[in-house]
C-alpha cells in the first residue's frame, strides 16, 4: 500500500466514524481532532477501526503521537 | 392482546414519524426486539417491543407522524385466537378509541388495513438512516439496493448502486476522497432548526419549572490517570480504557449513597429511581445534542461501561439509537472532554433532578503533603433540583464523587 492508498484508507475510516466530515478539506499537517471535532470516544473508535482495517497494532504509548493525518500515514506506513 | 404504542422518546420529544416496519403480520416478536424505526427531530430511532407475541395487525402506515402514545400495532399473545382479536381491533380502529386524548386524529389517519401490509413482498429489511437519507438525496429506490452481508442496507450499499448508475458526482481523485455531492441543504437546515426547537422547548421547561442550584469542586485525577495508564499499557487498542467510564462509574457509585439525585420529579413529588441509568450528553456535529443512557452503570465494571460507551457513541453517530436508550436516563452527565473548557454548569433534563458536569482535565498546581505538585485536575459540577435536594447534600454528593475518583481500582 503506497502513501496515497494509505491516506485514502485512513480518510475512509475517518468518514465511517464521522460521516459529516469533508475529507478533502483536511489539512494533513494540522491537528486532526481540531479539524474534525472528534471526542475521545470517536477518536478511539477511529483508531480501533483503523487497526481492524489495516491490521496495524497501536500500543497505548503511541496513541498520543498520532495527532495529524501526516503522522497517521507515516505511522501506519512503517508498521504495515 | 397487546397494544403496541409509540413509547416515550425522551422528555423533549412528543411525536415521531414512522419510517418503516421491521415486522409484518404473522411474525413472532420477542421481548426487546426492534420492530419499527421512527424519525424524530433529533434522529431516527429503533423502537423495541417489550412483549412476546405475534403481530396481528399493523395499524400505522410508514410516513405518518404520530404522537407519543399512538397505537402502532396489535400483537396476539400466546393462546389467543386471531379471530378473537380481529374483533377487538375493529373497536380500536374506531377514531374515538384509537389513541390518547389529542392523538385521535393522527392515529386514526394512520390506520391501514393489515392485508395491504401483509402483501408487501419479501421480509422487511433494515436500512440505516444515513443510507435512507442518501438514497433520498440521490433519488434512488431503496428496494433496488442489495443489502450488505448482515442484511442491512448501509450507506456504502447506496453509494455502490449510485456509482454503478452513474449518479455519483465525480470519480475518486487519486490522493483524496471522492468529493461528496452537497447534501440537500434545505432538509439539513430544516432538521437543524427542528432540533434547536425541541431542545429549546425542553430546556425552557427545565429553567421555568426546576429551581436549579449549582455546586463545583476541583478533583485531582492523579490517581485515575495513573491507573488508566497502567491498565492501558497492557491492553490492545481494542480494549483501551477512556477516562469517561471512570467518571461515569464514580457518579453511579456516589448516587448509590445519595439517591436523591437519581430519579424523576413528577406530579409534585420526587420519585427516586431504583436503577442507575446514566444519560450521556453527546453533541452532534451537525448541531444539537442527544442524551442516550447507559443502562445499570452501577452494576457494570469499568471495562464494560467503556465498551458500552464506545458503542453508544458510534451508534449515535450512525443514527442507530433505541427508544429505550433515549428515555431511560435517571440522571445526565455532560463531559466536555479534552477539547472543552474548565467548567460546565448544566441544565437539568426534565423530569430528572440532577446533572453532573465535567470540564476539561487540565494540569494544575496542586498542594500535596505540604508542597506543590502539578497534577491533572478536573472540575466536577452538580446542577440539582431544589425540590428534590439541598445544597448541603449536593456538596456531600460531589465530595463522595471526589473521594471515589481517588480509588479508581475500586470503581
Amino acid at each position: 500500500m503506497n502513501r496515497d492508498e494509505l491516506r485514502i484508507a485512513i480518510l475512509e475510516t475517518l468518514s465511517g466514524i464521522a460521516p459529516e466530515i469533508e475529507a478533502g478539506a483536511i489539512v494533513p499537517d494540522k491537528l486532526l481532532r481540531d479539524q474534525v471535532d472528534l471526542d475521545s470516544a470517536d477518536w478511539l473508535n477511529f483508531l480501533v477501526a483503523l487497526h481492524g482495517r489495516l491490521g496495524v497494532d497501536i500500543p497505548d504509548a503511541d496513541v498520543g503521537k498520532l495527532t495529524t493525518l501526516d503522522k497517521l500515514v507515516d505511522y501506519c506506513g512503517r508498521r504495515l | 392482546m397487546i397494544e403496541f404504542r409509540l413509547p416515550s422518546l425522551g422528555a423533549d420529544m412528543d411525536e415521531g414519524k414512522l419510517l418503516e416496519w421491521l415486522v409484518k403480520p404473522g411474525d413472532a416478536v420477542t421481548k426487546g426486539q426492534v420492530v419499527c424505526v421512527v424519525d424524530t427531530a433529533k434522529a431516527a430511532i429503533d423502537v423495541e417491543c417489550w412483549h412476546d407475541g405475534t403481530v396481528q395487525a399493523l395499524l400505522a402506515e410508514p410516513g405518518t407522524t404520530l404522537p407519543v402514545g399512538a397505537l402502532l400495532a396489535v400483537l396476539r399473545e400466546a393462546g389467543e385466537s386471531a379471530a378473537d382479536i380481529e374483533h377487538r381491533i375493529e373497536s380500536l380502529r374506531a377514531p374515538s378509541a384509537t389513541a390518547p386524548a389529542g392523538a385521535a386524529v393522527a392515529a386514526a389517519a394512520a390506520t391501514v388495513p393489515a392485508p395491504a401490509v401483509a402483501a408487501a413482498p419479501g421480509p422487511p429489511r433494515r436500512v440505516s438512516p444515513a443510507a435512507r437519507r442518501r438514497a433520498g438525496e440521490l433519488g434512488i429506490d431503496l428496494d433496488a439496493v442489495p443489502p450488505g452481508a448482515d442484511g442491512t442496507v448501509a450507506l456504502a450499499d447506496v453509494e455502490r448502486v449510485a456509482q454503478r448508475a452513474g449518479v455519483a458526482a465525480a470519480p475518486p481523485a487519486p490522493a483524496a476522497m471522492p468529493p461528496k455531492p452537497a447534501p440537500a441543504a434545505a432538509t439539513m437546515a430544516e432538521r437543524a432548526a427542528q432540533m434547536r426547537k425541541v431542545i429549546g422547548a425542553a430546556m425552557a421547561r427545565s429553567k421555568r419549572e426546576i429551581p436549579h442550584y449549582y455546586l463545583a469542586e476541583n478533583v485531582s485525577l492523579a490517581a485515575a490517570m495513573g491507573w488508566l495508564a497502567e491498565q492501558n499499557a497492557g491492553r490492545p487498542i481494542t480494549d483501551r480504557l477512556l477516562l469517561a467510564p471512570l467518571l461515569l462509574k464514580s457518579v453511579a457509585a456516589a448516587l448509590r449513597r445519595y439517591p436523591e439525585f437519581n430519579g424523576f420529579y413528577r406530579d409534585d413529588a420526587f420519585a427516586p429511581a431504583e436503577a442507575i441509568h446514566v444519560g450521556v450528553a453527546i453533541s452532534l456535529r451537525a448541531g444539537g445534542l442527544v442524551t442516550p443512557a447507559l443502562i445499570d452503570v452501577d452494576r457494570k465494571d469499568v471495562a464494560r461501561v467503556n465498551r458500552e460507551l464506545l458503542d453508544l457513541v458510534a451508534r449515535t453517530r450512525a443514527g442507530r439509537l433505541t427508544a429505550t436508550e433515549l428515555s431511560a436516563g435517571t440522571i445526565t452527565v455532560t463531559s466536555l472532554g479534552e477539547q472543552g473548557v474548565a467548567t460546565v454548569f448544566g441544565v437539568i433534563y426534565p423530569p430528572q433532578v440532577a446533572l453532573v458536569g465535567f470540564g476539561r482535565p487540565t494540569e494544575r498546581p496542586w498542594a500535596v503533603d505540604g508542597g506543590l505538585k502539578v497534577v491533572p485536575v478536573i472540575t466536577a459540577t452538580l446542577a440539582a433540583d431544589h425540590r428534590a435536594s439541598d445544597g448541603h447534600r449536593g456538596g456531600l454528593f460531589l465530595a463522595a464523587l471526589r473521594e471515589l475518583l481517588q480509588n479508581p481500582a475500586e470503581l
